[in-house]
């Protein structure tokens, strides 16, 4: 669940986000448009505690033990393998059947012929489909992604497409894109960012 | 609490498995500390004291460190993990605690070959000065650390991290250059432990508000 009441965000004299209400309910799907610039990642930063709100109230639940995010950075080291990125996260989040857990998400993002390979040497698109296996690891209750078309090909986009299909029934999500209309029809609502 | 030392191992771990694969620190620190005290070797008139040389082994023991510092954080301001760090459901404090970990591996390493070639190039090291530069080692990783990432965060880091440790790091050069060269060296060992416990609870209990905004 997220409430938002009056949020503002700014850094230094910039103002990027201004008097923002919006709700986000448990198991709802929020999907945050606008061009760039408007504040969609910070939006999204605030929401996963990585950044502090200048003004107004912001409400997040669950804690960040249970929250899933993926950024414009894919948030793997690039010198470890996929395998030691995901047993990395994995043990810090304490995933239960760690190695099964990793197994099966890889298989279904199409990365398990690339486990041992380094993070460094996978194209853009399979990084983004790695970070996406990390955020889901824990299996979060709220899912934040920002972006997560980017850099995926066709097979990868639909791939995500029903994936967020699948979750909308056991997650809340929060996802900023710049192609609306692709997972519009999936979501319980839309905030739009001037 | 078996938490608390279970992640900092697992970040730990990481860290030295990301060195072992680039090898971006330890090489250079090694080839530094080396270059510095054959330089030296060379630099200082024939003749010269020990309190001299015992000086610039300690010059070259706080910037060999500060070489690896620099790099502490290379990996997570370079590739934006830090976020990924902070998020994760652990101790911030354990970031910390793993990174000094790390960069003590690599000091220490860098030491083994170092104190041997100063005793080859300048005069022989005495146990005291290998407990003055162990105590030193502690303080050196604990303050550094702390300040590595506050310098990562911002945006002139390679001039940020020298100005913010080198004045701090003081204390350490006095304690340790009186530990190596003073003949009753017990009292600059208690001074080293001292500055050591009170900068470790201090960068412990702060580094959580210099890794979140």
């Amino acid at each position: 669940m997220i409430r938002a009441a009056g949020l503002e965000k700014r850094y230094g004299f910039k103002r990027v986000l201004s008097g923002l209400d919006f709700e986000l309910e448990r198991g709802g799907f929020l999907v945050v448009t606008g061009p760039n610039g408007s504040g969609k990642t910070t939006l999204l930063r605030l929401c996963v505690g990585l950044a502090i709100p200048t003004a107004g109230t912001l409400e997040v639940e669950p804690d960040r033990s249970r929250i899933g995010y993926l950024g414009h950075e894919p948030l793997v080291y690039r010198e470890l393998t996929v395998l030691e990125n995901l047993d990395l996260y994995g043990r810090l989040y304490r995933v239960p059947e760690r190695r099964e857990r990793i197994g099966m998400l890889l298989e279904r993002f199409g990365l398990w012929e690339a486990r041992r390979e380094r993070a460094s040497a996978l194209s853009r698109g399979q990084l983004q489909r790695l970070a996406l296996c990390r955020a889901l690891l824990h299996k979060p209750e709220l899912l934040i992604l920002d972006e997560p078309f980017s850099a995926l090909d066709t097979d990868g986009a639909e791939l995500l497409d029903r994936e967020l299909a699948g979750m909308r029934e056991r997650r809340t999500l929060l996802v900023s894109t710049h192609d609306p209309e692709r997972i519009s029809p999936l979501a319980s609502g839309r905030l739009a960012l001037a | 609490m078996l938490s608390y030392f279970e992640d900092t191992a697992v970040l730990a771990r990481k860290d030295l498995r990301l060195e072992l694969r680039a090898r971006d620190t330890l090489p250079a620190m090694l080839l530094f500390v080396l270059s510095v005290l054959a330089v030296f070797h060379f630099a200082l008139p024939s003749g010269s004291s020990r309190l001299a040389a015992f000086g610039l082994l300690w010059v070259a023991i706080i910037f060999t460190a500060l070489l690896g510092l620099g790099r502490a954080f290379v990996a997570e301001r370079e590739q934006g993990l830090l976020d990924a760090l902070v998020l994760a459901p652990v101790d911030r404090s354990t970031i910390w605690l793993a990174k000094g970990i790390a960069t003590l591996a690599f000091l220490l390493v860098a030491e083994l070959v170092a104190l041997p070639a100063f005793a080859l190039f300048f005069t022989p090291v005495s146990w005291a000065t290998i407990a003055g530069v162990l105590l030193a080692d502690l303080g050196i990783c604990a303050v550094g650390v702390l300040l590595s990432a506050m310098a990562a965060a911002g945006r002139a880091r390679e001039l940020l991290l020298p100005l913010l440790f080198l004045p701090l790091a003081l204390p350490i050069v006095i304690g340790g250059v009186g530990a190596s060269v003073a003949e009753s060296s017990g009292r600059y060992l208690a001074f080293l432990a001292l500055y050591d416990a009170i900068f470790a609870l201090l960068a412990w209990a702060s580094f959580e508000y210099v890794v979140t905004e």
